[in-house]
């Protein structure tokens, strides 16, 4: 394939470890100071690196959003982006949401409530990026609630009972 | 899927992100959202050496009214363009096209300037910017030229932009109240579109240009001169594919996107009172 600007053949060399940097990221309100590959990426470093496995891959090819984590409060699909990118941002994932052990963040507690789940693989992707919606667009329609979802996919709901929870949590009439 | 290894290095200006270009020479790419390169990367399509990350290049970021014109800096993300108020009001075209890029999560970290960059066929931004006569601010090692949007895209996946030039500004006219219109088909969510017309009215004349339907995002000249000799709609769009060479790909054969180019271009035409 011709690709312009870019390379024109699969390049499977260069696999061995390249020279780290150091990063300093604000998780969950933490800050994480680690040596990082430059091409880590995001999702690999909260998973792999920092064990916080709730944030989930499903396509590795920024399709899906069951990667979705907030940076600097917006929702970003984190396998399609570097760890380095993040150096010196807030990073925010579904373990930070809830305000204590014990209880749910409102969007969570929609979702349990309105059956917006059934195994469970796209949810911290989908309420990552509900809750950057309704930052965006706090009294959404539903129309907006299936637009502002699209980049999330679930392969059990249907998606009613996720647009439900979505207008649920924002105080609007169920569908 | 990880990308091959590389050299990371921050550029915190314009002028930085140049001389490390020249630095690093032909083996260097400038990062800006990632959300273009990143996936060529991941897929080892493209495997630079060093990356340069112009996305903190914060006074890169704007919308700003110069006039008769509008100046949007190169690192301008895709949902600040969607919700700016001055270019909903004095461009708003570009404001929808932006709007219609992928999803929320592409829009929170795409910019303009690496969608123009990457000059994609298939992409929404390249063409509005095209159908509106923008023009194109490139900064090298040897100081800043203009480019028109006219001449910007060269080939598949190639700009006129040389190795060592940073694509700083895109400017486009001022057009509050005129007809436009954009049309954007795919059948899947977040997806690009298989073909795309915009269409908007500049000072006299009603500019056309189509996603996808060729290496290059093209104006519909064939459109546009029907249209100047006092056409109607319906039959100009008619000619929407004359002197296209549409590709091939598993959602469309060539005659397929000529028959949605000529659908589409109707639509745009009609939907706007062009
Ligand atoms: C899931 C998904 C869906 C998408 N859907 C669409 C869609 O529907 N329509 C659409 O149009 N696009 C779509 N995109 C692409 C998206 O719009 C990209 O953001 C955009 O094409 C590239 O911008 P970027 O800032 O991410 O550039 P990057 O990926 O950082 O860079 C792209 C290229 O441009 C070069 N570059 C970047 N900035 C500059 C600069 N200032 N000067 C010179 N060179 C530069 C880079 O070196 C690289 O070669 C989608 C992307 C994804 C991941
Ligand atoms: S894993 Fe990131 S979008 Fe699917
Ligand atoms: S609940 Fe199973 S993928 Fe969404």
């Amino acid at each position: 394939m011709v690709l312009g600007g870019y390379a024109s053949s699969f390049v499977l060399a260069r696999d061995e470890k390249g020279d780290t940097v150091e990063i300093s990221v604000t998780v969950n309100g933490d800050t994480k100071t680690d040596e990082v590959e430059p091409r880590t990426l995001l999702v690999y470093y909260l998973r792999e690196e920092l064990g916080l496995t709730g944030t989930n891959v499903g396509c590795d090819t920024s399709s899906c959003g069951a990667c979705t984590v907030h940076v600097n409060g917006e929702s970003v699909k984190s396998c399609t982006m570097l760890a380095v990118q993040a150096d010196g941002q807030e990073v925010l994932t579904i373990e930070g949401l809830a305000p204590s052990a014990t209880e749910l963040h409102p969007m969570q507690e929609s979702f349990r409530e309105n059956h917006g789940l059934q195994c469970g693989y796209c949810t911290p992707g989908m309420v990552m990026a509900a809750c950057s919606l309704l930052k965006e667009n706090p009294s959404p329609t539903e129309i907006e609630v299936r637009e502002g979802l699209e980049g999330n996919l679930c392969r059990c709901t249907g998606y009613h009972n996720i647009v439900k929870s979505v207008l649920a949590c924002s105080g609007q009439d169920l569908l | 899927m990880i990308p091959a290894a590389f050299d990371y290095v921050r550029a915190h200006s314009a002028q930085e992100a140049i001389s490390l270009l020249s630095e690093y020479g032909d083996e260097a790419k400038l990062l800006a959202g990632g959300h273009s390169l990143l996936p060529m990367m991941k897929l080892r399509l493209a495997v630079p050496t060093v990356l340069i990350d112009i996305g903190r290049v914060d006074d890169l970021s704007y919308v700003r009214d110069q006039g008769d014109h509008l100046a949007i800096g190169a690192l301008t993300k895709h949902g600040f363009l969607e919700t700016n108020a001055l270019l909903n009001s004095e461009c708003p075209i570009l404001a929808h096209v932006a709007s219609k890029v992928g999803d929320p999560q592409v829009r929170h970290r795409g910019t303009i300037g690496g969608s123009l960059a990457h000059s994609d066929s298939a992409s929404d931004l390249p063409a509005a910017v095209l159908a509106l006569g923008g023009t194109i601010v490139a900064q090298g090692p040897n100081g800043v030229r203009e480019i028109s949007s006219t001449d910007f895209f060269t080939g598949y996946f190639e700009s006129s932009l040389a190795e060592d030039e940073m694509l700083t500004e895109i400017r486009v006219p001022k057009s509050p109240g005129a007809n436009w219109n954009y049309q954007k088909f795919n059948r899947r969510a977040q997806d690009w579109a298989i073909v795309g017309v915009a269409a908007v009215r500049v000072g006299n004349s009603t500019n056309v240009s189509l996603v996808n339907m060729g290496s290059t995002p093209i104006r519909a000249e064939a459109v546009e001169a029907a249209l100047k000799a006092g056409v109607n709609a319906e039959e100009a769009a008619l000619h929407a594919a004359d002197d296209t060479e549409p590709p091939t790909d598993l959602n469309a054969s060539p005659e397929y996107r000529a028959h949605l180019a000529r659908v589409l271009t109707k639509r745009a035409l009609q939907a706007s009172g062009l």
